[in-house]
């Protein structure tokens, strides 16, 4: 162990395969993706859009999450998957540790208020403001903190698609410099209907099952979910018996400063993201073993994001595949489901097939890999996780001994 | 420097319908001007050469002008494009355009108002405008928590991440704003 | 023809908030996109809400965007030939 490691001792994941993060593994395994007619979401679109629903309504997730059923339902799959990777990371109880809770959401309680106006617009004394208190992002992780008991550190990050993993770059940089003990960093994000009109006003979405880094793609699934890991920083580590997943050596962020939505057509912010985090790890283009890529489906965030990794990989590029095309695109959530997977994958030897692919792209020379397997030697993962506001991260997890 | 450490090479701050660089009213309007016509009085004032700056929510007009003023006064010279940062928070994240987006949907959704129901919207804007593609980050907390905004500017300078931040709180919910920004030199 | 280019044009400047720009300003082969009038692809995505909203004429693919939208002249092309399919 050298002197400013940061380890990954467990994670949680809630999402449309899977209620937990070995549902979520048996769904890669069974080639089985999530997408289906919305159940739960009641929209205008429903027979247009498939969506990756989390399977289960506010009731039953309000009972697995020890929240009440009126609190958002970003707020009840994020304490959901909280107290997964608690739990998986085997410390005990909670508050014998200096813990911080680092989550990222991009629609609050958006659900709530969608509600509250569809009520109020009717009649402007009916809609209930219980609804609408916790709409702000921040309070969404102030209810999981105190849900859990969580007390020394506790912040929101709201940066589009890359809220999570920079999260996780956050809670990182509190474990290295000793502010707190242990960090819960990722994020967690809701469908509704104001998320699937916006991306449908942007004739980004598919209405088939999405296609990621397929020729024929045409667009994104939106999904729902939350994903979190559980980090401590080395002093930690040494001093207790743990068993960790793997490490996370490296982490970057960096502006495409192009367009408010688009991605530049080489990708510049991706190749800086990823580049950066690689240095960070201190290890070449030869050393990545698999890329979780980010990977949406749209025309212009494959492209760019393929682009990117050619410039960098050249004719080398490791195996990689995009998990949305299992989960759909959970916004918010993204990098903190897909670090629980990327980290999951230097432990168990993984590689994520990429479901709904047969088309090669005509400016790509790499295709994703598209077969679940296991025991495969995995010493460095990257996962990306690319947001709107040219906000590109990039997260290394690497093999204990590497 | 100063007790934070850091280097603070300027700071700009919006509010009232006054703007202040480091400490000093350097323009304003009538208090009761309503915000949209206080915002575009500020834009013609201090650049009238960024037709988008019109296309923008009003949380990306306050970050953008703000940045604006300091830039305009002090640019950032010497540091590559990956070498300058963001870092900013608020207490709404975008919930004034949210609901504004939200109003559309009855009549047409409006594509180019969707674009901006995310916090972070802002510093997309500010990084187009200048160049910057340095590490960005954006947190939601109730209140302005300088210290917080501060040490982690610290870090990021600190850990080599980047050399220059423009770091501060630019908040926005109806017709209440503020903005608070810092420009901090490695 | 010449009406509908310059109501075109007015409700182009209105849809996509050009405070800088006069209708009068955009001639009739401008190429609206890149080095003409400068739109990008948000603006693509209201010019077809414009269509809807003003034309109730719905464009689904927006690949069909940059042909088109090339212009004033090919927008109003593209309205008068698809009004006239519809009589």
């Amino acid at each position: 162990m050298s002197g400013n490691d940061v380890w990954v001792l467990g994670g949680g994941v809630i999402c449309g395969i899977g209620n937990n993060v070995p549902e979520c593994i048996a769904a890669f395994r069974q080639m089985k993706p999530g997408m289906t007619t919305m159940q739960y979401l009641t929209s205008a679109h429903r027979d247009s859009f498939p969506v990756v629903e989390v399977k289960a309504d506010n009731a039953t997730l309000a009972v697995k999450s020890g929240l009440p059923a009126h609190i958002s339902r970003t707020a009840l799959l994020s304490a959901i998957a909280v107290k997964e990777a608690w739990e998986s990371a085997k410390l005990g109880n909670i508050r014998e540790y200096r813990v911080g809770l680092v989550s990222a959401n991009t629609v609050g309680g958006m659900d709530k208020t969608e509600d509250f106006f569809a009520e109020y617009l009717q009649d402007n004394q009916s809609g209930r403001l219980r609804d609408v208190v916790n709409h702000e992002c921040g309070s969404i992780t102030e209810l999981v903190a105190d849900t859990l008991g969580i007390r020394h550190h506790v912040s929101t990050i709201s940066t589009a698609c890359s809220s999570s993993a920079n999260a996780i770059m956050y809670g990182a940089r509190l474990l290295k410099n000793h502010l707190v003990d242990v960090v819960i960093a990722g994020g967690t994000d809701a469908l509704t209907r104001f998320t699937l009109n916006g991306f449908n006003t942007l004739m980004i979405l598919d209405q088939q099952a999405c296609r990621p880094f397929d020729d024929t793609r045409t667009g994104l699934n939106l999904g729902e979910g939350a994903g979190y890991i559980v980090m401590v920083s080395d002093a930690i580590a040494q001093k207790m018996d743990i068993h960790p997943w793997c490490k996370l050596t490296g982490y970057a962020n960096a502006n495409d400063a192009y367009h408010q939505t688009a991605s530049s057509p080489d990708g510049i912010g991706n190749y800086l993201a990823m580049q950066q985090a690689m240095q960070m790890a201190g290890i070449t283009p030869e050393d990545m073993s698999y890329i979780n890529l980010h990977g949406t489906g749209t025309l212009n965030n494959d492209l760019s994001e393929g682009t990117a990794i050619q410039r960098l990989f050249g004719n080398a590029v490791p195996p990689a595949s995009s998990t949305k095309s299992f989960t759909g695109h959970t916004l918010g959530a993204s990098g903190g489901i897909e670090a629980v997977f990327a980290a999951l994958a230097v432990k168990e030897g993984y590689l994520y097939p990429n479901a709904q692919f047969s088309h090669q792209m005509k400016e790509l020379s790499f295709s994703p890999v598209t077969s679940f397997s296991e025991g495969n030697v995995i010493n460095n993962v990257m996962s990306n996780s690319f947001g709107f506001g040219g906000n590109c991260s990039s997260l290394v997890f690497s093999k204990e001994n590497s | 420097m100063d007790s934070t450490g850091l280097n603070i090479t300027g700071s700009v701050a919006i509010r009232n319908n006054r703007i202040y660089r480091n400490n000093v009213v350097i323009w304003e309007a009538g208090e009761d001007q309503p915000l949209p016509d206080f915002l575009r009085a500020a834009y013609d004032h201090f650049s009238g050469q960024y037709p988008k700056f019109h296309k923008m929510d009003h949380l990306s007009k306050l970050g953008w002008l703000a940045a604006e003023v300091l830039l305009q006064h002090r640019p950032f010279t010497g540091y590559a494009p990956e070498e300058v940062g963001l870092v900013l928070a608020n207490r709404s994240a975008s919930l004034d355009t949210d609901l504004r987006y939200f109003d559309s949907i009855k009549e047409f959704p409006s594509p180019a108002l969707f674009v901006y129901t995310l916090a972070n919207i802002v510093m997309g804007e500010i990084s187009i405008r200048h160049g910057f593609k340095g590490e960005n980050v954006f947190f939601t907390s109730d209140r302005y928590d300088e210290t917080l905004l501060m040490n982690y500017t610290k870090q990021l300078l600190t850990e080599g991440a980047v050399s220059a931040v423009l770091c501060g709180w630019v908040e926005v919910m109806g017709s209440e704003y503020e903005v608070i920004l810092h420009q901090i030199e490695k | 023809m010449e009406n509908l280019m310059a109501t075109l044009k007015a409700q182009i400047v209105e849809q996509l908030n050009l405070q800088e720009v006069k209708p009068e300003d955009i001639g009739d082969d401008m190429p609206l996109f890149k080095d003409g009038l400068g739109l990008d692809s948000i603006d693509a995505l209201e010019l077809i809400v414009l269509l809807q909203q003003h034309y109730r004429i719905r464009i689904a693919n927006p690949e069909q965007g940059p042909e088109i939208f090339h212009s004033v002249r090919s927008i109003a092309n593209f309205i008068t030939a698809h009004q006239q399919q519809n009589q």
